[in-house]
Order: C-alpha cells, then structure tokens, then sequence
C-alpha cells in the first residue's frame, strides 16, 4: 500500500510538470498552429542558462531570475519573431519540421558550449521525506506537485477570470472577430510566446533536480508532455492539465505493476487508442472540419 | 515542354547516373558508405514522398517501416536466406505493418494521423529492444551477411554501392511508373480535395490506405538494404529521430516534387559530412541550415527552383505577347 501511495505522489508530480509543459504546447497550438517538437529541448535549456548564471558566480535566485527572463527572450520573444512569424503563413507542417531542426540546433548547442555530461542541480524544495500517517513521502515530490500546480491554476485564473485573459482567448479563437473588437491580437499571442517560456522555464527548475541537467533529457520530457497535451485534448488548457497528470501517473503505475522494460508503451497505447474513439482528447471540444 | 528542354532534361539525368556511377570509383571506404546509406534513405524519403508529398498523409512512422525491413532481412540473411528472398519478406512485412496500421490510423487525418504514427514509432521501438529472443534486444544483430548478386560478391564496399545505386533506380523507375498512373492520379486527388475525389467516385479509405502501405513497403525496402550496409543492427538507429530525419528530408528536398528525397537525403546525409570539419558544431550549423532554407523556401529546395521557372515561364509567356501585340498593331 505505501508502495502505491509513493507511485501516487510520484506520479502526480512528474504529471503536474508534464501538465505544465503540455499546457505551453497548447497554448501555442491555440493561437499560433505551431506544434512545437522542440517543446522538450525548451525545458531542458533554461536549467543550463540557470547552471550558466551559477557558474558565473551568481548565487541561486538570482540564476533563477536571470534564467527565466533569459529563457522569455530566447524561447519567447526569439522563437516567435525568429522562427514562427517568418514561417507561419505557409502552414503547419514547414513550420513543424523548423521546430525539429532547432531541436537538433538547441542539443547540439548545449552539448558543445556546456557539457555532453550530466549536471546535478539544486533543488528549490527541501528533498527530504516527511511522514504522513505512519509513510513516508518524499517532500520534493509534493513541494514539485504543489508548485506545479500552484502555476497552472494561477494560469486558469489569468485565462478564465481577467480581461486579458478573455483577450488572449479571444485572439486564440477567433483572431478576426477579436481584431475586429478591438483585443490586439498580436501582443496577445506575443504573450502566450513568453507564457510558453516562463512553463518551460518553471518546468525547467522543477524537474531537473530529479533527472539532472543533460542536454539529451529534453527528447523523453518532449514526448510525455506532446502525449498528455493530446490525450487531455489538443486545444484545451483544462484537457492538457488532466492528461499530464494522467500521464505521469500512468507512467509511474505502469513501470511498477506492467513491466519495465514496456513502461513507456502504456501511455502510448492511451494516445492511440483515445485518438481513434475520442480524437478531440478526453476534455477537448472537437473542431469543425473544412471543406 | 518543347522537345529540347526534354532532350535536356534526359541528358542531365544521364550525366547524374553516369557521376554517380564513375566518381566514387576511387572513394574510400567511408565515401562510400556514405554515399550507399544516401541511396538507402532517398528509398525510404521516396516512400514517405508518396505517403506525404503525393497522397498528403502526415507520417512519422517511416523510421519505424525502416526497422521493420532491416530486422526482417537481418534475421533471415543471418539464417541463411539469399539477400533478395529476405528483401521480398522486408517488402511484404513492411506492406502489411502499414497496411494494419493504417486501417485503424486513417480514420483520423492531418495532425492526428501524425500523432498516432508517432506513439507507433516509439512502440516499433520498444519491441525492437525488448523482444529479444527476436530482435537481439539491446545487443541487436551482428554479422549481417552481404549478398551475392548474379555470382558477384557483394562484399566490398564499391559493389555493395552499386548494389545500393541499382536498387533506387528501381525503386525510382517504380515510382516515375507509379505516380503517372490513374492510382497516382488518385493519390494526387486525395492530397488536392479529399471530398471532391470521393465525390468523382475515389474510393478514398482504400487509396489512402494504399498511399500508406506502399510507402510503409518503400520504407521496408530501404531498411532491408540498411542490414547488409552496416552489418551490424540494434534498435538505436530506428527510434523516432529517423523518421523525423526522414520527414525533414522529404519537405527539405520538396515534398510532392518527384526528385525532392534525392536532394533532401543529400541535404540530411552527406552535408553534416561536408560540416564535419567544423568539428562539434557540424550538426548546430546542419540545423541552422535546415531552419534558414525553410524559412526562405517553405517548400524545399525544388520549391526555389519550381518558383524560379514558373516566372521565367510567365515572362517569357509576357514577352511573347508583347511582340506578338505590337506586331499585330504595326500590321494594322
């Protein structure tokens, strides 16, 4: 039984991160069809760009700063206006295979101008265990999972509850009509760009503590948070929080109670199979198909 | 087009099979290793053009196909089957993977398509390292015999080359024939207007599904090559990275243009060999490279010179008009 309950509590936080990441994916799915493959590498860099800081002998939180208003530059405002507006008028798949080279660009990189090695990196929650009715539970897990989710709910929040939110919806849905309201759409989907990169960059801090910095770690993380973003449902916030916890549950029960060796297959599986009965994703709305 | 730009076209051909027939006489080893595993890949980017370029089905699969086909022909040459019987099972089980993976993955299009393929490549994955009283697992499969072809031994590297050379322009003669046939056209059709196809009386679902496993079967060809070329197979080389090597290939070259994979596999094959001077930065510069053609030509490096033509064609077209205008207005 504490068995399962630490698969839980492992499994929701790996999720909780994997929701993050997912829900960047979304995001600039929703307003800018840009189904970025480099979402993964995204993750990995601004734990480097932190390490970088460190090295240069700031002390934690400053990196931590640094880091992410580095990473707002790099793989927000340089990613939208480098890469996406050159080459988002001519569809989705030209720019797809974009974000696969600069996924490739972005190890390489890393590699040469860091270390082919892995890194180890400090944590910002305590990592010892606490005991909760008698089991101990890792307190990182936990302090990963409340942070997470911390970010993403105060996400919703933006998203559901202000004015800007209702902006950015707005200009995700509809970009003619809102342009025509008056919402600027552009500094709208500016904005989801430096969204993306402040999740990728939290994400970053949270995970590479767990699974150390390597400039080859972004290739699995990719995958699980392209997994969760469909099985939730490709163009809902909500659906890619459910499917990331989902996922990195299932993740972490599967390698404990299927096999080892096929722990990755489940969540795969799970794609498949919600794609061909429920392709809009489990919360997902379906979207209307042009002639 | 007029009989001498054919006659031009068909000259330049035979001056690129030629070069590649005489140049890498005096390559060594390596040259020409790289230069059989570009002929091997333009095979598989062929079948993903078809799948992709012709039939306009997203699939990230094809590095999977690959697998299928190298495994297939590495167990059977290694259990003493002659190189082309074990091409003909690559082929075939490659065929019918596609063929069992399409019927369910084609309900859905475009970007789920994509998706689906993709959990497809890294499942093909999983088993290739972890059925190993088959595959080998991790340790994969070593001593991959070379074939013998009509008595020749195939076991150097130049008449391996050759064999590799003649088996794409096979494969190439097949699809030239394939895409100008009423199933092309209906491969086109399905790519143009999916509805208007079914509407003129295409069956749809049956020529996707065709577009996808003869693709998948290309792919299959291409991997049963791979086998006797590296000698040596383990799951590493076809995860999903080589069927996104393969999709960049394909738009890279020119999606839907026929000689598109050629150039694309020339681009992802041998360019990181000419960067390799630059030491680690080979690959950065590769995908720098990638990123600055696509954003200059979307549609790859055939779409610059397709755009080149067409206006030369406009102009030429405009300036005949021109002369044509005032000449009639000089006669009146």
């Amino acid at each position: 039984m504490s068995n399962l309950l630490d698969l839980l509590v492992a499994g929701l936080a790996t999720g909780a991160i994997y929701a993050l990441v997912a829900v960047g994916f979304t995001l600039l799915w929703q307003t800018s069809q840009t189904i970025n493959f480099a979402q993964g590498e995204f993750v990995m860099l601004p734990a480097f760009l932190m390490l970088a800081t460190m090295h240069a002998g700031a002390p934690f939180w400053l990196a931590i700063i640094i880091g992410i208003l580095l990473s707002m530059i790099l793989l927000g405002l340089g990613f939208k206006m480098l890469l996406v507006d050159p080459m988002l008028r001519h569809g989705v798949l030209p720019l797809a295979i974009a974000t696969m080279a600069l996924a490739i660009g972005i190890k390489e990189a890393v590699k040469q101008f860091f270390s082919a090695e892995a890194s180890p990196f400090p944590s910002i929650v305590p990592t010892n265990e606490i005991s909760v009715f008698g089991h101990d539970i890792s307190l990182q897990s936990l302090g990963v999972f409340v942070v997470a989710i911390l970010a993403v709910v105060g996400l919703t929040a933006l998203l559901n509850r202000t004015s800007l939110g209702h902006q950015m919806q707005a200009a995700a849905q509809n970009p003619t009509v809102a342009r025509i309201i008056g919402v600027p759409v552009e500094r709208m989907i500016l904005l989801t760009f430096l969204i993306n990169a402040v999740l990728v960059a939290l994400a970053s801090l949270l995970i590479t503590p767990i699974y150390l910095a390597k400039f080859s770690s972004g290739e699995v993380l990719g995958q699980a948070a392209f997994i969760a973003a469909i099985v939730g449902g490709f163009n809902q916030v909500r659906g890619a929080i459910a499917g990331g916890l989902l996922i990195g549950v299932l993740d972490n029960l599967s390698a404990a109670y299927v096999s080892t060796q096929y722990r990755a297959a489940v969540p795969l599986i799970v794609l498949i199979v919600v794609i061909l009965f429920r392709p809009q994703g489990l919360m997902g709305r379906s979207e209307e198909r042009t002639v | 087009m007029s009989a001498n730009a054919r006659y031009l076209r068909l000259a330049t051909g035979l001056v690129a099979i030629a070069a590649l027939m005489v140049i890498p006489m005096n390559f060594n080893r390596y040259g020409l290793f790289i230069l059989s595993q570009w002929a091997v890949m333009t095979i598989a980017a062929m079948g993903l053009n078809l799948t992709l370029g012709y039939a306009g089905q997203v699939s990230l699969a094809q590095g999977a196909f690959v697998g299928v086909g190298a495994y297939a022909s590495a167990i059977l040459t290694t259990h003493g089957w002659p190189l082309p019987a074990a091409l003909g099972v690559s082929i075939l089980a490659s065929f019918i993977v596609g063929w069992l993976l399409g019927y369910p993955a084609l309900r859905v299009q475009h970007h789920y398509l994509a998706f689906v393929t993709l959990a497809f490549s890294t499942l093909a994955f999983l088993v290739f390292r972890n059925e190993s009283w088959l595959t080998g697992g991790i340790y994969g499969i070593s001593n991959i015999p070379r074939p013998h072809i009509f008595g020749f031994a195939t076991n150097k590297p130049l008449p391996f080359y050759y064999l590799c050379l003649g088996s794409l322009g096979l494969v190439s003669l097949a699809v030239w024939w394939l895409i100008r046939s009423p199933w092309g056209r209906a491969f086109m059709a399905l790519r143009e207007n999916p509805l208007r196809a079914q509407s003129l009386g295409v069956d749809t679902r049956r020529y996707t599904l065709m577009a996808f496993a003869i693709g998948s079967a290309l792919g299959g060809v291409a991997g049963g090559l791979y086998a006797p070329l590296t000698q040596y197979i383990d799951p590493v080389p076809f995860n999903l990275s080589l069927s996104l090597d393969l999709l960049m290939m394909v738009i890279v070259g020119g999606s839907g243009f026929f000689f598109g994979p050629f150039l694309g596999a020339m681009i992802a094959v041998l360019l990181p060999e000419w960067l390799r001077f630059t030491q680690g930065y080979y690959l950065m510069l590769y995908a720098i490279a990638v990123i600055l053609l696509l954003i200059w030509s979307p549609t790859g490096i055939l779409g610059i010179l397709d755009r080149f033509l067409a206006n030369r064609r406009t102009r030429v077209a405009s300036a005949l008009r021109a002369v044509t205008k005032s000449r009639l207005e000089t006669v009146q």
